[in-house]
Protein backbone atom coordinates (compact mmCIF):
# COMPACT_ATOMS: atom_id res chain seq x y z
CA UNK A 1 0.00 0.00 0.00
CA UNK A 2 1.11 3.47 -0.70
CA UNK A 3 -0.16 6.61 0.74
CA UNK A 4 -0.36 9.84 -1.18
CA UNK A 5 -2.13 12.81 -1.15
CA UNK A 6 -3.83 11.96 -4.17
CA UNK A 7 -5.16 8.57 -2.78
CA UNK A 8 -4.00 5.38 -1.49
CA UNK A 9 -3.09 2.47 -3.99
CA UNK A 10 -2.66 -1.20 -3.46
CA UNK A 11 -5.78 -1.72 -0.86
CA UNK A 12 -7.38 -4.80 -0.53
CA UNK A 13 -10.17 -2.97 -1.76
CA UNK A 14 -8.79 -2.30 -5.12
CA UNK A 15 -6.76 -5.08 -5.75
CA UNK A 16 -10.30 -7.50 -5.04
CA UNK A 17 -11.88 -5.04 -6.53
CA UNK A 18 -10.31 -5.40 -10.41
CA UNK A 19 -11.73 -9.41 -9.79
CA UNK A 20 -14.75 -8.15 -8.96
CA UNK A 21 -14.84 -6.12 -12.44
CA UNK A 22 -14.48 -9.48 -14.30
CA UNK A 23 -16.90 -11.19 -12.93
CA UNK A 24 -18.92 -12.81 -16.02
CA UNK A 25 -16.46 -12.49 -18.36
CA UNK A 26 -13.72 -14.31 -20.19
CA UNK A 27 -10.17 -13.74 -19.56
CA UNK A 28 -8.16 -15.26 -22.60
CA UNK A 29 -4.61 -16.90 -22.86
CA UNK A 30 -3.50 -14.87 -26.26
CA UNK A 31 0.60 -15.35 -27.46
CA UNK A 32 0.57 -12.28 -29.70
CA UNK A 33 -1.23 -9.20 -30.19
CA UNK A 34 -2.94 -10.48 -33.26
CA UNK A 35 -4.69 -12.84 -30.99
CA UNK A 36 -5.02 -10.14 -28.13
CA UNK A 37 -7.20 -8.38 -30.87
CA UNK A 38 -9.13 -11.04 -31.67
CA UNK A 39 -9.95 -11.85 -28.26
CA UNK A 40 -11.20 -8.20 -27.10
CA UNK A 41 -13.07 -8.27 -30.25
CA UNK A 42 -14.48 -11.34 -28.95
CA UNK A 43 -15.55 -9.20 -25.80
CA UNK A 44 -12.88 -10.69 -23.48
CA UNK A 45 -12.74 -9.14 -19.92
CA UNK A 46 -8.56 -9.27 -19.85
CA UNK A 47 -6.02 -11.28 -21.59
CA UNK A 48 -3.25 -13.86 -20.01
CA UNK A 49 -0.08 -12.58 -21.87
CA UNK A 50 1.79 -15.27 -22.37
CA UNK A 51 4.78 -17.62 -24.87
CA UNK A 52 3.16 -20.69 -24.93
CA UNK A 53 -0.49 -21.97 -24.31
CA UNK A 54 -0.42 -24.63 -21.61
CA UNK A 55 -1.08 -26.97 -24.59
CA UNK A 56 2.09 -26.61 -25.85
CA UNK A 57 4.47 -26.64 -22.89
CA UNK A 58 2.77 -29.38 -22.08
CA UNK A 59 3.51 -30.60 -26.14
CA UNK A 60 7.40 -29.08 -25.63
CA UNK A 61 8.55 -29.99 -22.06
CA UNK A 62 11.31 -28.16 -21.10
CA UNK A 63 11.38 -25.37 -18.38
CA UNK A 64 8.35 -23.09 -18.33
CA UNK A 65 8.91 -19.41 -17.58
CA UNK A 66 7.66 -15.86 -17.10
CA UNK A 67 7.14 -14.37 -20.94
CA UNK A 68 9.54 -11.93 -22.66
CA UNK A 69 8.30 -8.14 -21.51
CA UNK A 70 8.75 -7.40 -25.18
CA UNK A 71 5.63 -9.80 -26.04
CA UNK A 72 3.77 -8.45 -22.96
CA UNK A 73 4.37 -4.48 -23.86
CA UNK A 74 3.12 -4.91 -27.54
CA UNK A 75 0.08 -6.68 -25.85
CA UNK A 76 -0.49 -3.97 -23.62
CA UNK A 77 -0.08 -1.76 -26.66
CA UNK A 78 -2.63 -3.34 -28.61
CA UNK A 79 -5.55 -3.50 -26.47
CA UNK A 80 -7.35 -1.57 -23.98
CA UNK A 81 -9.01 -4.16 -21.21
CA UNK A 82 -6.40 -5.53 -18.53
CA UNK A 83 -3.36 -7.55 -19.53
CA UNK A 84 -2.27 -10.60 -17.24
CA UNK A 85 0.60 -12.11 -16.92
CA UNK A 86 1.75 -15.66 -15.78
CA UNK A 87 4.98 -16.00 -13.37
CA UNK A 88 6.36 -19.30 -11.73
CA UNK A 89 5.05 -20.01 -8.26
CA UNK A 90 7.80 -18.68 -5.72
CA UNK A 91 9.46 -16.64 -8.27
CA UNK A 92 9.18 -13.67 -6.31
CA UNK A 93 11.59 -11.67 -8.71
CA UNK A 94 9.63 -12.35 -12.25
CA UNK A 95 6.67 -11.04 -10.40
CA UNK A 96 8.74 -7.55 -9.54
CA UNK A 97 9.31 -7.46 -12.95
CA UNK A 98 5.72 -7.74 -14.35
CA UNK A 99 4.70 -5.28 -11.70
CA UNK A 100 7.11 -2.89 -12.84
CA UNK A 101 6.19 -3.62 -16.77
CA UNK A 102 2.38 -2.40 -14.97
CA UNK A 103 0.54 -5.87 -15.92
CA UNK A 104 -2.73 -5.37 -14.09
CA UNK A 105 -3.26 -9.17 -12.39
CA UNK A 106 0.11 -11.69 -11.90
CA UNK A 107 -1.20 -15.26 -12.06
CA UNK A 108 1.12 -17.38 -9.59
CA UNK A 109 0.71 -20.03 -11.96
CA UNK A 110 1.50 -24.07 -11.99
CA UNK A 111 1.69 -24.14 -15.79
CA UNK A 112 4.83 -22.57 -15.58
CA UNK A 113 7.60 -24.79 -13.72
CA UNK A 114 7.61 -23.94 -9.69
CA UNK A 115 10.89 -21.96 -8.66
CA UNK A 116 10.25 -22.91 -4.91
CA UNK A 117 9.02 -26.15 -3.91
CA UNK A 118 7.79 -24.74 -0.09
CA UNK A 119 6.85 -21.20 -0.78
CA UNK A 120 4.70 -19.09 -2.97
CA UNK A 121 5.40 -15.42 -3.28
CA UNK A 122 4.09 -13.15 -0.50
CA UNK A 123 1.61 -11.08 -2.39
CA UNK A 124 0.90 -8.81 0.43
CA UNK A 125 4.51 -7.04 -0.86
CA UNK A 126 3.03 -6.12 -4.39
CA UNK A 127 0.26 -3.29 -5.46
CA UNK A 128 -0.03 -5.93 -8.35
CA UNK A 129 -2.62 -8.14 -7.33
CA UNK A 130 -2.39 -11.97 -8.07
CA UNK A 131 -4.63 -14.53 -8.37
CA UNK A 132 -3.58 -17.60 -7.66
CA UNK A 133 -4.91 -21.43 -8.24
CA UNK A 134 -6.80 -23.51 -6.04
CA UNK A 135 -7.99 -27.82 -6.47
CA UNK A 136 -9.34 -27.36 -2.47
CA UNK A 137 -10.57 -25.24 0.02
CA UNK A 138 -7.11 -25.30 1.90
CA UNK A 139 -5.41 -24.50 -0.85
CA UNK A 140 -7.37 -21.34 -1.63
CA UNK A 141 -7.58 -20.17 1.66
CA UNK A 142 -3.31 -20.64 1.84
CA UNK A 143 -3.04 -18.26 -1.20
CA UNK A 144 -5.85 -16.07 0.35
CA UNK A 145 -3.52 -15.52 3.67
CA UNK A 146 -0.53 -14.85 1.48
CA UNK A 147 -2.51 -11.93 -0.15
CA UNK A 148 -3.67 -13.40 -3.49
CA UNK A 149 -7.33 -11.68 -4.59
CA UNK A 150 -8.54 -13.75 -7.01
CA UNK A 151 -9.00 -17.59 -6.49
CA UNK A 152 -9.25 -19.80 -9.96
CA UNK A 153 -9.39 -23.90 -9.83
CA UNK A 154 -6.34 -25.33 -10.95
CA UNK A 155 -8.09 -27.52 -13.54
CA UNK A 156 -5.85 -29.22 -15.77
CA UNK A 157 -4.23 -26.83 -18.00
CA UNK A 158 -3.94 -27.65 -21.82
CA UNK A 159 -5.95 -30.86 -21.77
CA UNK A 160 -8.85 -29.42 -22.94
CA UNK A 161 -10.90 -31.76 -20.45
CA UNK A 162 -13.00 -29.83 -17.62
CA UNK A 163 -13.71 -32.96 -15.27
CA UNK A 164 -10.68 -31.54 -12.95
CA UNK A 165 -11.89 -28.12 -12.88
CA UNK A 166 -15.35 -29.89 -12.14
CA UNK A 167 -13.68 -31.54 -9.45
CA UNK A 168 -12.06 -28.26 -7.75
CA UNK A 169 -15.02 -26.03 -7.88
CA UNK A 170 -17.02 -29.06 -6.55
CA UNK A 171 -14.81 -29.87 -3.73
CA UNK A 172 -14.15 -26.02 -2.56
CA UNK A 173 -18.11 -25.57 -2.68
CA UNK A 174 -18.48 -28.81 -0.48
CA UNK A 175 -15.81 -27.95 1.65
CA UNK A 176 -17.21 -23.99 2.27
CA UNK A 177 -20.91 -25.56 2.68
CA UNK A 178 -19.44 -27.30 5.62
CA UNK A 179 -17.81 -24.57 6.95
CA UNK A 180 -21.05 -22.72 6.61
CA UNK A 181 -22.83 -25.30 8.67
CA UNK A 182 -20.25 -26.10 11.74
CA UNK A 183 -20.73 -24.42 15.07
CA UNK A 184 -18.03 -22.25 16.09
CA UNK A 185 -15.85 -24.45 18.17
CA UNK A 186 -15.55 -27.30 14.98
CA UNK A 187 -13.97 -24.63 13.10
CA UNK A 188 -10.76 -24.55 14.65
CA UNK A 189 -10.91 -28.56 13.62
CA UNK A 190 -11.80 -27.68 10.28
CA UNK A 191 -9.22 -25.47 10.32
CA UNK A 192 -6.32 -27.91 11.21
CA UNK A 193 -7.52 -30.72 9.01
CA UNK A 194 -7.81 -27.77 6.22
CA UNK A 195 -4.22 -25.98 6.70
CA UNK A 196 -5.84 -23.46 6.58
CA UNK A 197 -5.80 -19.64 8.71
CA UNK A 198 -8.40 -19.52 11.43
CA UNK A 199 -9.22 -16.51 10.37
CA UNK A 200 -10.02 -17.21 6.94
CA UNK A 201 -11.71 -20.25 7.95
CA UNK A 202 -14.37 -18.25 10.23
CA UNK A 203 -14.70 -15.46 7.31
CA UNK A 204 -15.96 -18.24 5.01
CA UNK A 205 -18.00 -19.95 7.51
CA UNK A 206 -20.10 -16.96 8.44
CA UNK A 207 -19.73 -15.76 3.98
CA UNK A 208 -20.44 -19.25 2.75
CA UNK A 209 -18.35 -18.00 0.10
CA UNK A 210 -14.42 -17.07 -0.68
CA UNK A 211 -13.99 -13.65 0.58
CA UNK A 212 -12.43 -13.15 -3.21
CA UNK A 213 -14.26 -13.71 -6.03
CA UNK A 214 -13.64 -17.68 -7.46
CA UNK A 215 -12.67 -18.17 -11.19
CA UNK A 216 -12.29 -21.27 -13.23
CA UNK A 217 -9.51 -22.08 -15.00
CA UNK A 218 -8.32 -25.39 -16.49
CA UNK A 219 -10.29 -27.48 -19.39
CA UNK A 220 -12.45 -24.99 -20.30
CA UNK A 221 -13.09 -25.35 -24.55
CA UNK A 222 -16.54 -25.01 -25.22
CA UNK A 223 -19.70 -22.76 -24.26
CA UNK A 224 -21.27 -25.87 -22.41
CA UNK A 225 -18.16 -25.81 -20.80
CA UNK A 226 -18.32 -22.75 -19.77
CA UNK A 227 -21.86 -22.70 -18.86
CA UNK A 228 -21.67 -25.82 -17.07
CA UNK A 229 -19.05 -24.14 -14.41
CA UNK A 230 -20.59 -21.10 -13.97
CA UNK A 231 -23.84 -23.25 -13.04
CA UNK A 232 -20.83 -24.32 -10.57
CA UNK A 233 -20.61 -21.13 -9.07
CA UNK A 234 -17.68 -20.21 -10.73
CA UNK A 235 -18.23 -16.12 -11.31
CA UNK A 236 -16.22 -16.42 -14.40
CA UNK A 237 -13.76 -17.92 -16.64
CA UNK A 238 -10.44 -17.90 -18.13
CA UNK A 239 -10.09 -19.92 -21.03
CA UNK A 240 -6.36 -21.27 -22.39
CA UNK A 241 -5.69 -22.99 -25.19
CA UNK A 242 -8.96 -23.58 -25.96
CA UNK A 243 -9.83 -20.87 -28.27
CA UNK A 244 -6.72 -20.75 -30.30
CA UNK A 245 -6.60 -24.58 -30.74
CA UNK A 246 -10.02 -24.76 -31.84
CA UNK A 247 -11.04 -24.76 -36.21
CA UNK A 248 -12.39 -21.41 -35.97
CA UNK A 249 -10.54 -19.20 -32.97
CA UNK A 250 -12.90 -15.94 -33.50
CA UNK A 251 -16.37 -17.72 -33.41
CA UNK A 252 -15.11 -20.11 -30.33
CA UNK A 253 -13.91 -16.63 -28.45
CA UNK A 254 -17.10 -15.31 -29.57
CA UNK A 255 -19.61 -18.34 -28.43
CA UNK A 256 -17.81 -18.77 -25.08
CA UNK A 257 -18.29 -14.90 -24.19
CA UNK A 258 -21.93 -15.27 -24.96
CA UNK A 259 -22.25 -18.64 -22.86
CA UNK A 260 -20.41 -16.81 -19.95
CA UNK A 261 -22.90 -13.84 -20.02
CA UNK A 262 -26.34 -16.32 -20.60
CA UNK A 263 -25.01 -19.28 -18.84
CA UNK A 264 -28.46 -20.14 -17.13
CA UNK A 265 -30.03 -19.25 -20.73
CA UNK A 266 -29.65 -22.81 -22.29
CA UNK A 267 -31.55 -21.52 -25.39
CA UNK A 268 -29.17 -18.89 -26.15
CA UNK A 269 -25.80 -21.42 -25.43
CA UNK A 270 -27.33 -24.04 -27.76
CA UNK A 271 -27.58 -21.08 -30.44
CA UNK A 272 -23.94 -20.13 -30.11
CA UNK A 273 -22.51 -23.56 -29.84
CA UNK A 274 -24.13 -24.44 -33.22
CA UNK A 275 -21.55 -24.90 -36.14
CA UNK A 276 -18.92 -24.16 -34.33
CA UNK A 277 -16.72 -26.68 -35.82
CA UNK A 278 -14.22 -28.60 -33.56
CA UNK A 279 -12.77 -27.63 -30.03
CA UNK A 280 -9.45 -28.53 -29.13
CA UNK A 281 -8.75 -31.99 -29.66
CA UNK A 282 -7.92 -32.06 -25.76
CA UNK A 283 -6.69 -35.25 -23.48
CA UNK A 284 -7.81 -38.00 -21.20
CA UNK A 285 -6.38 -36.97 -17.92
CA UNK A 286 -6.18 -40.34 -16.53
CA UNK A 287 -3.06 -40.94 -18.96
CA UNK A 288 -1.51 -37.76 -18.51
CA UNK A 289 2.09 -37.74 -17.66
CA UNK A 290 2.65 -34.47 -16.24
CA UNK A 291 -0.49 -33.03 -14.10
CA UNK A 292 0.21 -29.40 -13.27
CA UNK A 293 -2.95 -29.22 -10.87
CA UNK A 294 -0.18 -30.78 -7.79
CA UNK A 295 2.40 -28.22 -8.29
CA UNK A 296 1.89 -25.61 -5.41
CA UNK A 297 0.96 -26.50 -1.83
CA UNK B 1 -40.94 1.92 -5.60
CA UNK B 2 -40.93 0.03 -8.34
CA UNK B 3 -37.77 -2.85 -8.86
CA UNK B 4 -34.75 -0.98 -9.93
CA UNK B 5 -32.78 -3.12 -12.92
CA UNK B 6 -29.46 -3.38 -13.01
CA UNK B 7 -27.72 -4.42 -16.16
CA UNK B 8 -26.15 -7.81 -15.23
CA UNK B 9 -23.95 -8.57 -18.78
CA UNK B 10 -20.91 -8.70 -16.82
CA UNK B 11 -19.27 -6.82 -14.05
CA UNK B 12 -19.75 -6.73 -10.27
CA UNK B 13 -23.72 -6.46 -10.95
CA UNK B 14 -23.71 -8.24 -7.16
CA UNK B 15 -22.54 -5.51 -5.30
CA UNK B 16 -25.59 -3.61 -6.66
CA UNK B 17 -28.26 -5.55 -6.27
CA UNK B 18 -27.03 -5.98 -2.68
CA UNK B 19 -26.88 -2.30 -2.10
CA UNK B 20 -30.37 -1.83 -3.35
CA UNK B 21 -31.17 -4.40 -0.93
CA UNK B 22 -29.80 -2.84 1.93
CA UNK B 23 -32.07 0.23 1.02
CA UNK B 24 -35.10 -1.95 0.89
CA UNK B 25 -35.36 -1.93 -3.04
CA UNK B 26 -35.94 -4.46 -5.03
CA UNK B 27 -33.84 -5.25 -8.08
CA UNK B 28 -34.41 -6.89 -11.26
CA UNK B 29 -31.09 -8.37 -13.57
CA UNK B 30 -31.31 -7.03 -17.20
CA UNK B 31 -30.17 -9.27 -19.70
CA UNK B 32 -31.90 -9.18 -22.70
CA UNK B 33 -34.68 -6.78 -24.27
CA UNK B 34 -37.59 -8.37 -22.56
CA UNK B 35 -36.03 -7.48 -19.04
CA UNK B 36 -36.07 -3.54 -20.27
CA UNK B 37 -39.94 -3.85 -20.36
CA UNK B 38 -41.57 -1.53 -17.64
CA UNK B 39 -38.58 -0.57 -16.07
CA UNK B 40 -37.68 3.34 -14.75
CA UNK B 41 -34.57 3.19 -13.13
CA UNK B 42 -31.13 1.26 -14.48
CA UNK B 43 -27.93 0.56 -12.71
CA UNK B 44 -25.15 0.32 -15.07
CA UNK B 45 -22.81 -1.10 -13.07
CA UNK B 46 -18.73 -1.64 -12.89
CA UNK B 47 -17.11 -3.95 -15.22
CA UNK B 48 -15.11 -3.56 -18.60
CA UNK B 49 -17.20 -1.49 -20.77
CA UNK B 50 -15.48 -2.87 -24.08
CA UNK B 51 -17.27 -6.65 -23.01
CA UNK B 52 -20.48 -4.79 -21.74
CA UNK B 53 -20.83 -3.27 -25.08
CA UNK B 54 -20.00 -6.23 -26.86
CA UNK B 55 -22.93 -7.70 -25.10
CA UNK B 56 -25.66 -4.96 -25.67
CA UNK B 57 -24.57 -5.53 -28.85
CA UNK B 58 -25.35 -9.30 -28.85
CA UNK B 59 -27.93 -9.91 -26.46
CA UNK B 60 -29.83 -7.34 -28.72
CA UNK B 61 -30.14 -5.34 -25.68
CA UNK B 62 -28.17 -1.95 -27.61
CA UNK B 63 -31.09 -0.51 -29.67
CA UNK B 64 -33.90 -0.98 -27.00
CA UNK B 65 -31.88 0.45 -24.70
CA UNK B 66 -31.13 3.76 -26.98
CA UNK B 67 -34.85 3.93 -26.86
CA UNK B 68 -35.48 3.47 -23.40
CA UNK B 69 -33.43 6.39 -22.56
CA UNK B 70 -34.67 8.65 -24.71
CA UNK B 71 -38.54 7.67 -23.19
CA UNK B 72 -36.39 9.07 -19.75
CA UNK B 73 -34.96 6.05 -17.70
CA UNK B 74 -33.20 7.02 -15.00
CA UNK B 75 -30.05 5.64 -14.35
CA UNK B 76 -26.76 5.01 -12.24
CA UNK B 77 -23.54 4.78 -14.36
CA UNK B 78 -20.69 3.49 -12.50
CA UNK B 79 -17.00 3.25 -13.99
CA UNK B 80 -17.63 1.38 -17.30
CA UNK B 81 -21.13 2.03 -16.88
CA UNK B 82 -20.25 5.88 -17.02
CA UNK B 83 -18.53 5.36 -20.10
CA UNK B 84 -21.20 3.54 -22.19
CA UNK B 85 -23.79 6.74 -20.81
CA UNK B 86 -20.67 9.37 -21.77
CA UNK B 87 -21.31 11.73 -24.42
CA UNK B 88 -17.27 11.78 -25.81
CA UNK B 89 -15.20 8.71 -25.16
CA UNK B 90 -11.13 9.24 -25.48
CA UNK B 91 -8.17 6.30 -25.37
CA UNK B 92 -11.08 3.71 -26.21
CA UNK B 93 -11.05 1.25 -29.06
CA UNK B 94 -11.70 2.49 -32.67
CA UNK B 95 -15.06 1.61 -32.84
CA UNK B 96 -16.17 2.69 -29.16
CA UNK B 97 -19.59 3.47 -28.90
CA UNK B 98 -21.58 5.36 -26.28
CA UNK B 99 -24.61 6.41 -26.02
CA UNK B 100 -24.62 10.06 -25.43
CA UNK B 101 -26.98 10.19 -22.54
CA UNK B 102 -25.07 11.75 -20.23
CA UNK B 103 -23.09 15.49 -21.39
CA UNK B 104 -19.29 14.59 -20.26
CA UNK B 105 -15.97 13.52 -21.72
CA UNK B 106 -14.30 11.11 -20.39
CA UNK B 107 -10.51 9.28 -20.97
CA UNK B 108 -10.35 5.54 -20.30
CA UNK B 109 -8.50 4.54 -17.83
CA UNK B 110 -7.61 8.11 -17.37
CA UNK B 111 -5.78 7.13 -13.85
CA UNK B 112 -3.37 4.70 -15.70
CA UNK B 113 -3.06 1.00 -14.87
CA UNK B 114 -4.43 -1.46 -12.33
CA UNK B 115 -1.25 -0.58 -10.07
CA UNK B 116 -2.79 3.11 -10.48
CA UNK B 117 -5.80 2.03 -8.97
CA UNK B 118 -6.40 4.00 -5.54
CA UNK B 119 -9.02 4.90 -2.67
CA UNK B 120 -9.68 8.92 -1.56
CA UNK B 121 -11.93 10.47 0.74
CA UNK B 122 -14.23 12.54 -1.20
CA UNK B 123 -16.56 15.35 -0.29
CA UNK B 124 -20.35 14.56 -1.98
CA UNK B 125 -22.69 17.88 -2.18
CA UNK B 126 -25.64 17.19 0.11
CA UNK B 127 -23.94 13.62 1.72
CA UNK B 128 -20.58 14.55 3.31
CA UNK B 129 -17.58 12.23 3.43
CA UNK B 130 -17.66 9.26 1.43
CA UNK B 131 -14.47 7.12 -0.04
CA UNK B 132 -13.88 6.78 -3.68
CA UNK B 133 -12.45 3.47 -4.48
CA UNK B 134 -11.18 4.18 -7.98
CA UNK B 135 -10.24 0.97 -9.91
CA UNK B 136 -8.73 1.72 -13.47
CA UNK B 137 -11.26 4.57 -13.44
CA UNK B 138 -12.12 6.69 -16.25
CA UNK B 139 -11.64 10.17 -15.66
CA UNK B 140 -14.02 13.25 -16.86
CA UNK B 141 -12.14 15.50 -18.37
CA UNK B 142 -15.04 17.96 -19.34
CA UNK B 143 -18.78 18.50 -18.34
CA UNK B 144 -21.67 20.23 -20.40
CA UNK B 145 -23.95 23.11 -19.13
CA UNK B 146 -26.46 20.48 -17.59
CA UNK B 147 -24.39 18.23 -15.61
CA UNK B 148 -23.83 19.51 -12.20
CA UNK B 149 -20.99 18.25 -10.22
CA UNK B 150 -21.06 16.71 -6.82
CA UNK B 151 -17.84 15.77 -6.10
CA UNK B 152 -14.52 16.61 -7.58
CA UNK B 153 -10.81 14.40 -6.55
CA UNK B 154 -7.49 16.16 -6.96
CA UNK B 155 -4.83 13.97 -8.25
CA UNK B 156 -2.23 16.11 -7.39
CA UNK B 157 -2.62 18.11 -10.98
CA UNK B 158 -5.81 20.27 -9.92
CA UNK B 159 -9.72 19.13 -8.75
CA UNK B 160 -11.67 17.58 -11.64
CA UNK B 161 -15.00 16.54 -11.51
CA UNK B 162 -15.78 12.19 -10.26
CA UNK B 163 -19.59 12.46 -9.34
CA UNK B 164 -21.78 13.87 -11.86
CA UNK B 165 -25.92 14.46 -12.29
CA UNK B 166 -27.86 15.79 -15.20
CA UNK B 167 -31.93 15.19 -14.99
CA UNK B 168 -31.93 11.70 -15.07
CA UNK B 169 -28.43 10.23 -14.81
CA UNK B 170 -26.01 10.05 -12.23
CA UNK B 171 -22.68 9.48 -13.42
CA UNK B 172 -19.92 8.20 -11.17
CA UNK B 173 -16.35 7.53 -11.87
CA UNK B 174 -15.66 5.48 -8.28
CA UNK B 175 -17.20 2.24 -7.22
CA UNK B 176 -19.81 3.34 -4.22
CA UNK B 177 -20.72 -0.59 -4.98
CA UNK B 178 -17.55 -1.87 -3.52
CA UNK B 179 -18.12 -0.43 -0.51
CA UNK B 180 -20.98 -1.05 2.57
CA UNK B 181 -22.01 2.76 2.04
CA UNK B 182 -25.23 3.25 0.67
CA UNK B 183 -26.00 6.78 0.34
CA UNK B 184 -25.24 7.17 -3.54
CA UNK B 185 -27.30 4.51 -4.04
CA UNK B 186 -30.03 6.73 -1.62
CA UNK B 187 -29.54 9.45 -3.63
CA UNK B 188 -30.08 7.82 -6.59
CA UNK B 189 -33.41 6.38 -5.50
CA UNK B 190 -34.14 9.71 -4.50
CA UNK B 191 -34.11 11.18 -7.70
CA UNK B 192 -36.24 8.66 -9.28
CA UNK B 193 -38.62 8.99 -6.80
CA UNK B 194 -38.67 12.93 -7.00
CA UNK B 195 -39.61 12.51 -10.44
Amino acid sequence: MSNGSSGTTGTARVKRGLADMLRGGVIMDVVNPEQAKIAEDAGAVAVMALERVPADIRRDGGVARMSDPEMIRQIQEIVTIPVMAKARIGHFAEAQILQSLGVDYIDESEVLTPADEANHIDKWAFTVPFVCGATNLGEALRRIGEGACMIRSKGEAGTGNIVEAVRHLRTINAQMRRLHTADAAELFALAKDLQAPIGLVQEVAELGALPVPMFCAGGISTPADASLVMQLGAQAVFVGSGIFKSDDPTRMAHAIVEATTHYRDADIVAKVSTGLGAAMKGAETATLEMRLAERGW
Amino acid sequence: MRAVGVLALQGDVREHVSALNNLGVSSALVRVPADLVGLEALIMPGGESTAIAHLLKTSGLKDPLANALSDGLFVLATCAGLILMASNVSDGRSDQWSYSALDVSVRRNGYGRQIASFEAPLDVLGVGEVTGVFIRAPRIESVGTDVDVLATHDHGDGAHPVLVRSERIIGCCFHPELTSDTRIHQLFIDMVTSQ
